[in-house]
């Protein structure tokens, strides 16, 4: 088993931490992973992404092939489009439908979100809105995860675990929160 | 065994704890930092190593070589180019009789991800005459550092680990060994071998020499360097380097068949492996991430009868970062079908200064005060404030090497360009910053240095600055800029048209002026009362 995906945002959205969620169940589920970021420069408000690599055997390379990943999950459609010569011809794209405009070129989010639409397999999901009804605006990352949870080769149980050791020391409400967070975000891609 | 998910770097930091050292030393630079953060960090659970950022690359390798000068085990990263600051010991280091391990782990930048160059380390360490250890994996930089000691001491040289980004900021699991206690202290037995008097060096030299035939048979037979040659064909052989054996492997099922191939990850250069390789296949393709060195060194200048393929010869592109595809096209596998991007063009994204960022406030307090002026200059230096030179702000006019600004603009200056400014941020001054000043306030050149004193090294993650906003003050004035010409403004938004107008004054006087922008670097704020918070 080999499962590819790569991460996309923008510096400061939290590309790694979602990796962390979905690296964090893996590990703890037996399997291999291995995380490729970016660090310094390239980080402060510009194009940022991650690759995470998960299978049963070992991988050799840190960064995915083109064509290659089975899962490109974007916190930001102009990010999620960025990746699309990684992802595989049956991949799918889980996208947030919120943009972030800090540049003075953004095309029109409807334009972006209906070539996201058009594409074979893909989802987009309302992250904002759910991780504001969820409690909690920052649990942005954890409504993707959830919503990426049917795809990935993961149990779900494991995925809220990874969701409990992560947000457990920073307060029962922040928990709550995110729990809420992954279970909208996994309803709103089913 | 024990196991544990580490990046590539903190694989080296805890590759070098459990190797027993006993200091670590270090200046940030992306993608070498998290090697002492880790080692910090660790400190500060355990109480040991000792581990300490320092002014710059070379005061970190001159306080390495001390500790090993004491006979203790001495760890000391950088980035690539940091290595061009810290040469001076680095070079002469290898000529000392070494007896506390040294390693010198240093990360390149192929691509440029974090960097003006992408220069590589191994022809350092091929200058410098030491062995070098180049990881493919994360296991591999742990397990290749605890062994570099024991090379460095066996040999009594530093020894070079040569990382490139994509090892260092990818992190997967690292089964670990049992460490090992540190050296007891025990100073060099015999001072001549560190006195490098000429009569010293000359024996000294001689004797590096003399040991670069133990070195390289050492090296050459190390277990990570392997040769497997494929009997049924003899059309093509492949030699990777350091991760480039990854992105080869990852190729191998579509390629349908397992080419002969040596990897190196140990050097100098195993030749003799190199040669059974040569005489095995007709073409060799040479796989590095970084400059084409194993490349030039077996191409040499005469005619050989073996084909060499690689980036010298167009196989591969002659700059940037190898990965999966590249490795796949030069294997002459087409590229595999993916979703299409057709007439989709998207935007750029570049990185930029945050929002509310202190330096932003400088920057339009600069350029208002320069508007008017029939001809400027911005020199500027390496930190988040470089992303001036973008758009909107398009504030600066240069990025060389660090400290390089205020060199740069008492040329200028003295070659009669006015008025000119030279931007550098507190962390570089501290670095590189304050000699140059000495130059220029010793000539009292006709320019202006604007300090942003944001009080962090930010680009690199946040790290405490040496010397705290009080005192670079007190730096300045000891360099001899005239007192009435060192000038505190804060950086706050507020304050951008006074601030201008403050800085007018100084580029209208003929001589040299230093004004120190102070406000705390907004992210530095927010870590810092984090951490307060943790401590309540």
């Amino acid at each position: 088993m080999r499962y590819d995906i790569v991460l996309s945002g923008v510096g400061g959205q939290g590309v790694l931490s979602m990796a962390g969620l979905i690296g964090r169940a893996a590990v703890a589920s037996g399997l291999i992973a291995k995380q490729s970021e970016v660090h310094g420069m390239a980080q402060r408000g510009g194009a940022v992404q991650a690759h995470l690599r998960l299978s049963d055997v070992p991988i050799e390379s840190d960064l995915i092939p083109r064509g290659g990943a089975d899962l490109i999950l974007s916190l930001e459609p102009v990010e999620a489009l960025r990746y699309l010569p990684w992802l595989s011809p049956t991949g799918t794209l889980v996208t947030s439908a919120n943009a972030f405009v800090n540049i003075p070129d953004y095309p029109p989010t409807e334009r972006i979100l209906d070539r996201v639409r058009a594409l074979p397999h893909a989802i987009v999901v309302e992250a904002e809105r759910i991780a504001e009804e969820s409690g909690d605006l920052l649990a942005v990352n954890t409504v993707m995860v959830g919503a990426a949870s049917h795809l990935l080769p993961l149990d779900p149980v494991s995925l809220e675990d990874a969701v409990k050791s992560t947000f457990a020391r920073k307060g029962e409400r922040t928990l709550a929160a995110n729990l809420t967070a992954f279970a909208a975000g996994r309803k709103a891609a089913s | 065994m024990a196991q544990r998910i580490l990046l590539g770097d903190e694989a080296v930091g805890l590759g070098a704890i459990h190797a027993g050292v006993s200091s670590a030393y270090a200046y940030p630079g992306t993608p070498s930092t998290e090697i002492l953060e880790f080692v910090i960090d660790h400190a500060e659970r355990h109480g040991a190593p000792h581990a300490a950022w320092c002014a710059n690359e070379k005061t970190a390798y001159e306080e390495a070589l001390g500790t090993c000068f004491a006979g203790r085990r001495a760890l000391v990263c950088m980035k690539h180019v940091g290595l061009n600051v810290a040469a001076d010991p680095f070079m002469n280091s290898a000529l000392v009789a070494i007896h506390g391990g040294l390693v010198v782990a240093v990360a390149d930048d192929p691509g440029m991800h974090s960097s003006q160059n992408e220069q590589d380390t191994r022809w350092f360490a091929d200058f410098a005459h030491v062995p070098c250890f180049e990881p493919a994996s994360q296991q591999e930089a742990y397990d290749m550092t605890r062994e570099a000691y024991e090379v460095s001491e066996r040999f009594a040289v530093p020894v070079v680990m040569r990382l490139v980004t994509r090892l260092s900021h990818s992190r997967t699991k690292v089964e670990l060994g049992e460490p090992r206690e540190p050296n007891a202290i025990r100073k060099a037995p015999v001072a001549a071998t560190w006195v490098l008097l000429p009569g010293n060096a000359r024996k000294q030299w001689k004797e590096l020499l003399a040991r670069q035939g133990a070195i390289e048979a050492c090296m050459a037979e190390s277990k990570w360097n392997t040769l497997h040659l494929n009997p049924s064909r003899r059309d093509l052989g492949v030699i990777t380097t350091g991760v480039a054996r990854n992105y080869f492997r990852e190729n191998l099922d579509d390629l349908g068949w397992t080419p002969s191939h040596l990897h190196i990850g140990a050097y100098p250069i195993p030749v003799e492996k190199i040669r059974e390789l040569a005489a095995h296949c007709e073409k060799i393709l040479v796989l590095e991430d970084g400059y084409p060195y194993v490349e030039r060194l077996m191409r040499g200048v005469l005619p050989g009868t073996t084909t060499i393929l690689g980036r010298t010869s167009g196989e591969l592109p002659p700059t940037g970062e190898l990965d999966p595809e590249v490795v796949r096209t030069a294997l002459g596998l087409p590229t595999r079908p993916s979703v299409s991007l057709e007439g989709l063009i998207l935007p750029n994204r570049p990185p930029q200064l945050c929002q509310g960022c202190p330096h932003g406030h400088a920057y339009s307090a600069i350029k208002e005060a320069l508007a008017g002026y029939p001809q400027t200059m911005v020199t500027a230096d390496i930190g988040c404030y470089t992303l001036g030179a973008l758009p909107p702000y398009s504030a600066i006019e240069s990025c060389v090497c660090m400290g390089a600004s205020i060199g740069m603009a008492k040329g200028a200056a003295e070659a009669g360009f006015a008025p000119v400014v030279a931007v550098i941020g507190d962390g570089t001054f501290l670095h590189s910053g304050i000699a140059p000043l000495i130059d220029a306030a010793a000539a009292n050149a006709n320019m202006t240095v604007m300090i942003l004193d944001n009080q962090a090294t930010a680009m690199t993650g946040v790290q405490d600055p040496l010397v705290p906003s009080s005192r670079l003050h007190d730096i300045v004035l000891g360099t001899g800029v005239d007192p009435e010409h060192v000038i505190i403004v804060d950086a706050h938004p507020r304050k951008v048209h006074e601030n201008a107008e403050r800085l007018r004054k100084e580029f209208d006087h003929a001589g040299l002026s230093v004004v120190i922008a102070v406000r705390e670097c907004k992210v530095a704020a927010k870590k810092r009362s984090r951490l307060a918070e943790a401590v309540v």
